[in-house]
């Protein structure tokens, strides 16, 4: 019996040859990654009294993010803590304002294909779109991989979900998982892994991929690989890595615990509705209802694709007077790049409000939280109860195209009569 | 911890996931003040009938969503005996056991508000004295059981690196 890409990283990185899903392994972290609300000012008190010493200063990466600008007393302390614990535990990386941890970790060449990455937040799994098993842990169990580097996992079963056809006119991997949640349950794959593969999955840009694999855990699952090929090589090369890269995959004859297959040829954009992830509709049955904010950013749809397809969208066209807009590149390098491009003119035109990168509303921190009564549509990940603000709100999500056909008519949009046949 | 547990049961449904046990809004906030907002999208009465030992019982997949102790904080705050539930989410469970919650599951379905239950963890058993019935339950993984003895993962990580 062969293993699953799961299985193969969690057998090099427990030093065996060979493991089976349900095995407990002892495994060596190749980077432990903290971000600012749940990282050292909720660690340092068990680490240091458990010694304080770091297991290897350059596998620590701590990113502040949430707390980013701060919008109270209280994070603003949390952000001086964090950046000041980075400088005495003199960590090799450490970023702040440079956007939400998981894409931050993806542009500095972080994550590669192969590695074990521990992070203490849930949204770590995004990792496993370059093919690295990245899965969220909690800050308690931060405090031993700091200390040791290392922790047990159980290695997980794999689902397996085969994406063929082409995609349509309109439809992004927003939709692809949209549509794999609500067909899994947010409660699915609890415990395993899922590997996306396929036709449309190989024709997915490296943006697109992040976005699968970071909605993963909304299935509940530990982590969501995508099989590395020459398209995540070349990206971290663009990223300034030149070590030999590990483009690791599924044997043949690998053991899955389940193997879905999916048409996205005969994919409609998909929204997801309160309050869970798992409520999905094809767009034509929530379209028409009415918004008050619209948000396009988050580490999960705040890419320079996102971006671009979201100007397309408003190039010379103005939002409805009804909402606003927030745009919130997932990087200052996807702002800067976008700048260079024009889009920010486009969508500052529209009359979006384009917000530094950041975590922001998305998890109800700063910069947009909603109010009782208020809905959002959104290109980010969770969508529940209280999650962007008010327990009293609405948030719906979907793919950059949809909210921004949104943002024009003020009410929930099908997409693609605002797109043009050539924009795929 | 105590690996003997009774108390009574408050009940809720499924998917408690942790935007509502702990909002993202409060969590730069001291815990004693994060508490106060525990689970108040789904019940604004919670934090002021909560009782030290009392247990939570749900449905399925509670604790979804993010990684945050604070989920963890806030409950053990509030001196929650444990929590008992159809199924947990992963890193929620996994949490909890590293933070010293107990953490239960057993179909919760025949549970009812106020119920009187007593549970022993390191069996996994849990006995209804309102209803006089028994459940068997999941028990702790084999390789868990010593770090839930020694209270957690921190009391574990002392011994394995010698501090004392």
């Amino acid at each position: 019996m062969g293993m699953t890409m799961s299985e193969k990283i969690l057998a090099r990185v427990s030093g065996q040859s060979k493991v089976s899903a349900g095995d407990i392994v002892w495994v060596k972290v190749d980077i432990a990654m903290m971000h600012d609300l749940l990282g050292p000012w909720l660690v340092d008190a068990g680490f240091r009294r458990l010694g304080g010493q770091l297991f290897d200063k350059d596998k620590v990466v701590v990113v502040s993010d949430h707390c980013t600008p701060p919008a109270t007393v209280q994070q603003a302390d949390i952000l001086k803590f964090t950046r000041d614990w980075a400088r005495n535990q003199d960590l090799t990386y450490y970023y702040e304002f440079e956007g939400p941890c998981h894409q931050v970790i993806v542009e500095h060449g972080h994550v590669r294909p192969g590695r074990l990455i521990l992070g203490t937040d849930s949204h770590t799994c995004m990792a496993g779109g370059l093919g690295a098993f990245a899965t969220g842990i909690g800050s308690t169990e931060m405090i031993g991989v700091l200390l040791t580097g290392e922790t047990w996992l159980k290695v997980p079963e794999t689902i397996k979900v085969v994406w063929e056809g082409k995609i349509p006119h309109g439809v992004y991997a927003k939709d692809l998982i949209l549509e794999t949640i609500k067909d899994i349950g947010h409660a699915g794959a609890t415990y395993q892994s899922i590997e996306f593969s396929g036709e449309a999955i190989k024709d997915l840009s490296i943006d697109e991929r992040l976005v699968l694999s970071n909605m993963a855990v909304e299935a509940g699952a530990k982590t969501g690989l995508i099989e590395p090929d020459e398209k995540v090589a070349n990206y971290l090369r663009s990223k300034g890595v030149d070590e030999e890269l590990d483009l690791i995959r599924s044997d043949e004859n690998a053991s899955f615990s389940r193997v879905l297959y999916k048409d996205a040829s005969i994919l409609e954009p998909q929204v997801a509705c309160p309050h869970e992830v798992d409520n999905v509709h094809s767009v034509s049955l929530v379209e028409g209802k009415p918004v008050d904010q619209v948000y396009l950013g988050s580490c999960t749809n705040g890419r320079i694709s996102d971006l671009r397809i979201a100007a397309e969208i408003l190039k010379g066209k103005k939002i409805s007077k009804n909402i606003r807009c927030l745009v919130v590149p997932a990087s200052q390098q996807i702002w800067m790049q976008a700048n260079k491009e024009g889009i920010l003119d486009i969508l500052t035109e529209a009359g979006c409000i384009v917000n530094m990168p950041s975590c922001g509303a998305c998890g109800g921190f700063t910069s947009g939280v909603i109010g009782a009564g208020e809905v959002v549509m959104s290109s980010s990940n969770r969508n529940f109860r209280g999650r962007m603000g008010s327990p009293k709100g609405e948030v719906y999500l979907g793919s950059p195209a949809t909210v921004a056909a949104t943002a024009i008519e003020g009410k929930i949009t099908d997409p693609r009569k605002y797109l043009s046949m050539e924009v795929r | 911890m105590s690996f003997i547990i009774r108390g009574r049961v408050w009940k809720y449904g499924d998917n408690i996931n942790t935007d509502i046990i702990s909002p993202g809004q409060y969590m730069s906030l001291p815990v004693e003040k994060q508490a106060e907002h525990a689970m108040e999208a789904i019940d604004s009465t919670f934090s002021q009938k909560i009782k030290a030992g009392d247990i939570l019982v749900a449905g399925s997949n509670f604790g979804s969503g993010s990684s945050r102790e604070t989920a963890q904080m806030v409950l053990k705050h509030h001196k929650i005996g444990a929590i008992v539930a159809t199924s947990f989410a992963r890193i929620f469970y996994r949490n909890s056991i590293n933070v010293g919650l107990p953490v239960v599951e057993i179909d919760t379905s025949v549970i009812q508000e106020g119920d009187d239950l007593e549970i022993d963890l390191l069996v996994g058993k849990v006995i209804n004295h309102s209803q006089g019935t028994e459940y068997k339950g999941t028990k702790l993984p084999e390789h868990l059981i010593e770090m839930v003895k020694m209270g957690g993962l921190e009391p574990y990580l002392a011994k394995k690196l010698n501090i004392s």
